[in-house]
């Protein structure tokens, strides 16, 4: 099992064909408060750059796109009743959604953890 | 506002940096959206203790002159020649066609009217008074003032802690007041619905004013992402979303801010259309919408009757205090009673709205006797 990262403050949990899927703690103190995030439909296909969700903090809607293509086998349910866990456990319970991976080589060149830490700091 | 524009610092600048406060671009100032606490815990706490809000970008204007009150009458519907010495009025800048150029506290003080303006558009406020008050009444921009706010259940009692005697300056009333050897103006105002006050002071005095009432416990910093909700709550508009030129004040649903007598006599811009508004109703109507299920609705949103569009959410979000999303909006009048079942489109999905009365959280001014 690996973690990706992406510039766009997604993480990617890669164990075999399945993908879990969120955003990072870097990105969730961007956000601020989430009080909603709208999740695909399971058995949607997702292109890598499309809309695979929405995140509603109080102030604004953020699009989350896809880092990388797969058909949605499941999304959280947990964050329909407690959005908030994008702010507490943005990395770990607060995950999005699991895709079949359809071309594993979309992660060539991804970040792992170290070169993501690097990259914010940079910000 | 352009990006490549040049953005001033506020006065507490400095301050907002070192409470951690996350700092954005608006009205043309670098301003605290909000602190670590978090726009939800920032809401909550100026609704049950007391939130410290830098509104230092506000125009504070001072109006001196011979007939300063029937000068200012003529740009806006409000009673300044009855208004006491002491007292304040939410009134509107009019264009000539009734459209609101801006909202606004007026203030008679001893020998002038004290305006608190909006700060997107304080130099445009500037521009039209300028053009259209006469030669010999001065408009003096006072540029050397921060403004901040109190706001909350236990604004009171952290001034008074200070030792400013507040009791006497109820809702709507101001009043300079000497508080540790420096002369400070406090209104007992906001944009909040709660108890709460706006102090203006000196700009080099402001941070550590600012500082003396955050020693308090009962006191956090607030900043504009939670200001923006509670107004919201509070059912007040915010300019340049909920008003612009191309609403008037009957429309707005602020007829209130029309004095008594100025309704009688006119004599103010835009009076033609209002009179016409008030006697045949309008087409639109400003509403609150309290929206079924959690996805929130923004400024731009289209509200539909079925397959008729009948207008658009001007302001939009999740009400922290009602625990749900809240939205204002204008719409056809046939559609704007208390009860009306609305959809709001969002992302090509309809959702459930109903028309509720505004506020979406009762106001806890505290009131002095009618005089």
């Amino acid at each position: 099992m690996s973690i990706y990262f992406t510039e766009e403050h997604e993480w990617i949990r890669v164990d075999g064909e399945t993908a879990t899927v969120g955003v990072t703690d870097y990105a969730q103190g961007q956000l601020g408060d989430v009080v909603f995030v709208e999740l695909p439909e399971i058995g949607k296909v997702i292109d890598k750059g499309g809309e695979a969700a929405v995140v509603e903090s109080v102030k604004a809607a953020s699009e989350v796109y896809a880092p990388v293509s797969g058909e949605v086998i499941e999304v959280n349910g947990a964050l329909e009743d407690d959005p908030a866990l994008v702010n507490s456990a943005a990395e770990d319970e607060g995950w999005f959604l699991k895709l079949t991976l359809s071309d594993k080589a979309e992660l060539d060149g991804l970040m792992d953890g170290t070169a993501y830490k690097a990259f914010v700091k940079d910000l | 506002m352009a990006d490549d524009q040049e953005l001033e610092a506020l006065p507490l600048d400095a301050l907002h940096r070192e409470l951690g406060a996350k700092m954005v671009p608006f009205a043309g100032y670098e301003m605290p959206i909000q602190y670590p606490d978090g726009i939800i815990a920032e809401h909550l706490w100026t609704r049950k203790s007391a939130g410290l809000f830098d509104v230092s970008h506000m125009g504070q204007i001072e109006i001196r002159g011979k007939n300063a009150g029937p000068a200012l009458e003529a740009l806006m519907p409000g009673d300044f020649i009855g208004l006491k010495e002491g007292r304040l009025r939410y009134s509107l800048l009019l264009d000539d066609n009734g459209g609101v150029l801006d909202d606004l506290m007026v203030t008679r003080r001893a020998d002038h009217f004290y305006l608190v303006v909006n700060g997107a558009v304080k130099k445009a406020d500037i521009a039209h008074l300028t053009r259209h008050l006469p030669q010999s009444i001065d408009i003096i921009e006072r540029s050397d003032l921060a403004l901040l706010a109190l706001q909350g259940p236990k604004a009171a009692a952290v001034l008074e802690n200070l030792g400013a005697e507040v009791g006497l300056i109820t809702f709507m009333r101001g009043s300079e007041v000497r508080l540790r050897g420096t002369e400070i103006w406090i209104s007992r105002s906001g944009y909040t619905g709660e108890d709460g006050f706006e102090i203006s002071l000196p700009a080099e005095k402001a941070a550590g004013f600012a500082k003396l009432l955050l020693k308090d416990k009962a006191v956090k910093p607030v900043g504009l992402g939670a200001r923006d909700s509670l107004r919201m709550e509070a059912g007040l508009p915010l300019y340049g979303h909920d008003l612009s030129p191309m609403s008037t004040p009957v429309e707005a649903g602020l007829t209130f801010a029309i004095s008594k007598r100025r309704k009688m006599e006119g004599g103010y811009a835009g009076v033609d259309r209002i009179d016409r508004q008030i006697k045949d109703g309008t087409k639109v109507r400003r509403v609150g919408l309290k929206l079924d299920g959690k996805l929130p609705a923004r400024e731009g949103a289209p509200v539909f009757v079925g397959d008729r569009k009948t207008g658009v959410v001007t302001s939009g979000g999740f009400a922290p205090s009602v625990g749900a999303p809240i939205a204002m909006a204008y719409v056809a009048a046939e559609d704007a009673g208390d009860g009306a079942a609305l959809e709001i489109e969002v992302r090509g999905k309809r959702l459930a709205a109903s028309v509720v009365p505004m506020p979406f959280v009762p106001h806890n001014y505290v009131r002095g006797k009618a005089a």
